[in-house]
């Protein structure tokens, strides 16, 4: 195996620890679950391999239990993850090596590696880096789930909060976001649009936050390119910083401009370095 | 699946993960395969430029309320477990594993607590 390979799958491994601590908890919660519900405990597996999504993984096992028609389940996994139509626009599929690679890092494309790999810099990404991060990112769920299944009769009483390990990466994913200045009309934006969504479709807050979001962002667009700058004209100040030390992991191409485009380099993933 | 109280048959379990799979799959792939002729264009960079920040904060505050949602005696808790897990994160040099552990802990300390 190429020096270089072997880089990039250790950084994948470590990227992959920060989100694992979040993503293995709810996978035993999800195992839990499945056999508190009545489902044979294969399901578990099944819903991670199978769907591999997790807020609407805990969702169907509900749903199935219930015996629901598969047209609601449908229309509902249709609602649910329509966010992940918005993530094409900024995930850097393009460090991805094409085929399988390529296949399975979009079939694999959950929140917790869009948030990991939409901060680094295109520079430090490789798609060995990018893979082994999300296949481990799987099997973190994967396993947690056989682990549920197997503890949900010995249990004793439910240790309750683990979940919030899901909202901390998210805190500390925005917080990395945040760091350049550039990011605060965005941030503005976003936080508006949430806040409307929140009010106005409580029941379904997340896709609407992104349309709302995205339209918002449409309007900045328009906005800008009438100013000087234009919409590029944002970027030139917010150079890499600190990310120098990930140099071998990824193609020499990209580096400052990639590295602005995509925020701040020595960020959230890499903050699972330690 | 008109018996609503039977155990669900192992057939319909695989149909419907099998449908849930697909929906998902395409809701991923295909925004990919559509974008591909527009990669050029400045609309779709600056949006690609612009959306993560935006985005994470949009999961983070959906989350933050889903924890809530339905559970009022949940609000300082929860408040209290986000502020730790900013404080450590900007205290101890943004180490992503140890803020989200110090918040998590915090969090499942306090709901045993409270």
């Amino acid at each position: 195996m190429p020096r270089s390979r072997r880089a990039g799958i250790a950084r994948g491994v470590a990227d992959s620890l920060g989100v694992g601590i979040g993503i293995f908890p709810l996978g035993v919660a999800l195992g839990v679950l499945v056999v508190q519900a009545g489902l044979p405990g294969w399901v578990a597996p099944a819903l991670s391999i199978g769907i591999f999504a997790g807020s609407v993984e805990l969702l169907l096992v509900s749903l199935l239990a219930a015996t629901t028609p598969i047209l609601t389940i449908a229309v509902t996994v249709l609602a649910m993850n329509f966010r992940h139509v918005f993530y094409a626009l900024s995930f850097p599929l393009d460090r991805v090596s094409p085929g399988i690679p390529r296949a399975y890092s979009v079939y694999a494309l959950i929140d917790e590696a869009y948030a990991t790999y939409v901060l680094l810099p295109a520079g430090q990404l490789s798609s060995a880096r990018i893979v082994a991060g999300q296949l481990l990112m799987q099997a973190y769920w994967v396993a947690g789930g056989l682990l549920g299944v197997a503890l949900a009769g010995i249990l004793p009483a439910r240790l309750e909060g683990l979940e919030f390990a899901l909202v901390a990466l998210f805190v500390v994913m925005t917080l990395d976001a945040a760091r350049s200045r550039n990011e605060v009309p965005s941030l503005l934006l976003a936080g508006l649009s949430v806040g409307v969504a929140l009010l106005a479709f409580p029941g379904q807050a997340l896709p609407a936050a992104l349309i709302v979001y995205t339209a918002l962002l449409a309007l900045r667009f328009v906005l800008a390119r009438g100013s000087d700058d234009g919409p590029d004209g944002d970027v030139s100040r917010d150079g890499p910083s600190g990310g120098s030390r990930d140099g071998g992991s990824g193609g020499a191409a990209g580096s400052a401009t990639d590295g602005a485009r995509r925020g701040d380099p020595g960020s959230a993933a890499s903050g699972a370095d330690a | 699946m008109s018996v609503a109280l039977a155990a669900p048959s192992t057939g319909y379990v695989i149909a419907a993960i099998a449908v849930a799979g697909l929906i998902t799959l395409a809701l991923r792939a295909l925004p990919f395969a559509a974008l591909k002729p527009l990669r050029k264009s400045r609309f779709v960079q600056s949006l690609g430029r612009w959306m993560p920040a935006g985005i994470l904060l949009i999961l983070a505050v959906v989350v933050l309320g889903g924890e809530l949602a339905g559970r009022p005696e949940r609000v300082w808790p929860v408040v209290i477990a986000t502020g730790v897990t900013v404080a450590v994160h900007l205290l101890a040099r943004r180490r992503a594993l140890l803020s989200i552990a110090a918040g998590t802990a915090c969090y499942v300390l306090l709901l045993a607590v409270w």
